[in-house]
């Protein structure tokens, strides 16, 4: 079969906060897992200013390597429509948050297994002005890696999450979407 | 200090032709077909300082690369009234006309069975249900304009909803949006994800938009347009659109069957 066109992208304009986010969005571990680590950053535009309308998706693989995910990251009540939040015992590998009126976002997740040998959360992100979505990566520790190796070290540095020394199992990774430490942006072809 | 005079419908206009002259010299010159916009697009202002300037880092070649699989949804995440968007509250949508939209979702090779469409609109009037959308037009109590479905074996989707209407924003002097609906589309890898907006056909504001300009191949642009389909119009009760969207990117499976 030849190849069809594809549909170009559109960017996800000012307006989706009423149908894109969902609660518990950014709640990937189940509730109370001793293994929950957090992952939180700011947005930020080429003038340095956080970005309040943005919108980050996150996909990684399971703590034990899996990739094949499971339903229920919006889990949904059958008899008023609303969210019910994720079940408490499948882990889906799927976040989405928007950023709020200070250009931050947080997730709660579990650290992801192999395939991988240094642990990567794959990150989307989307705004206003963005006519293409960005991916990148979150990688939660440095170390032997393709993508990390074939980087300049000032670039590699904005992939890394590194653990923050004040705060208990919580990573810090800031999305630059232009500028001075821009975010590396992957292109998958 | 005089402030500067308001940035004209006829200065956008401008940019846009010139982008488009450069692009269309290139592509005589034998560049490939740009099917996707620019993030650096000047004529939509909020790209200015929202784009990377350094080009993106290919991936390739890495057969477990976490993003060639993606998430998975199923009936758990979506309700069977999400796809009518005209049924979601106790009383009748204000509405011009009802509208059903069938199409397809496909890879650019096989059809994406069971995949999360999602679709966010302005109501009748032109108004978001969204407290920062402070265009003097009225809210509607009885349509909210979100949808979710999940594709079918064949990945087609259908929706029933209202032709939101156009709207001004604040790009330049006298902005007008076309009518749009925002759609969200998952394949199966992470790669294949879609945020993008379906338009009607014959919109007087096409020119005129430098969102759906953005997209400065003509061709590509001309996939944003749903058609009309008289097959799916309801007697009495509405019009049909068809509007297939074509999801690119590698996936795992795809790459096994050849690609």
């Amino acid at each position: 079969m030849p190849s069809l066109p594809p549909t170009p992208s559109h960017t996800v304009g000012p307006f989706y906060g009423y149908a894109l986010p969902f609660p518990g969005g950014g709640d990937i571990a189940p509730a109370g897992h001793p293994d929950a680590l957090t992952l939180h950053g700011y947005v930020y535009d080429g003038a340095g200013e956080p970005v309040p309308d943005a919108i980050v998706e996150f996909w990684q693989a399971g703590p034990d390597g899996s990739l094949a995910g499971a339903p229920g990251s919006m889990r949904r009540d059958p008899v008023t429509g609303g969210f019910l939040g994720r079940n408490g015992v499948d882990f889906t590998g799927f976040g989405r948050v928007p950023t709020d009126a200070d250009g931050h976002y947080t997730v709660r997740t579990l650290p992801p297994g192999a395939p991988s040998p240094v642990p990567y959360i794959s990150v989307c992100v989307f705004a206003r002005g963005l006519t293409h979505h960005l991916f990148t990566r979150a990688y939660l520790a440095d170390g032997p890696d393709a993508l990390l190796a074939s980087l300049a070290p000032e670039r590699r540095a904005t992939l890394i999450a590194l653990p923050e020394p004040d705060r208990d199992r919580t990573h810090r990774f800031d999305i630059r979407l232009q500028g001075e430490e821009e975010t590396v942006f992957l292109d998958f072809g | 200090m005089t402030p500067p005079p308001p940035l004209t419908q006829s200065d956008i206009d401008g940019e846009i032709a010139g982008i488009r002259t450069g692009y269309e010299k290139a592509r005589a010159a034998g560049a490939p077909a740009a099917h996707h916009p620019p993030r650096d697009f000047p004529p939509y202002r909020s790209s200015l300082l929202r784009h990377p300037k350094q080009p993106l880092v290919a991936v390739d070649g890495d057969p477990e690369a976490v993003e060639l699989s993606g998430p998975v949804f199923g009936h758990t995440d979506v309700t069977e009234l999400d796809h009518d968007l005209t049924r979601q509250h106790a009383g009748r949508s204000a509405r011009r006309a009802h509208h059903r939209l069938r199409a397809a979702a496909r890879q650019r090779g096989p059809a994406e069975r069971g995949q999360l469409v999602e679709l966010w609109q302005a109501n009748a009037s032109g108004r978001y249900a969204h407290q920062r959308d402070q265009h003097p037009a009225p809210l509607d109590p009885n349509f909210t304009g979100v949808g979710r479905v999940l594709t079918g074996d064949d990945g087609s989707y259908s929706f029933t909803t209202i032709k939101p209407g156009a709207y001004p924003w604040r790009n330049h002097e006298n902005a007008w949006r076309p009518a749009h609906i925002h759609f969200s589309l998952f394949g199966s890898a992470f790669t294949q994800r879609l945020v993008t907006q379906m338009y009607f056909p014959g919109d007087p504001l096409f020119a005129y938009d430098p969102i759906l300009q953005s997209v400065t191949d003509e061709a590509a642009r001309a996939r944003l347009v749903a058609a009309y389909d008289h097959s799916l119009s309801r007697p009495e009760q509405s019009l049909g659109y068809r509007w297939d969207i074509v999801l690119d990117g590698p996936s795992a499976t795809w790459i096994e069957e050849g690609r």
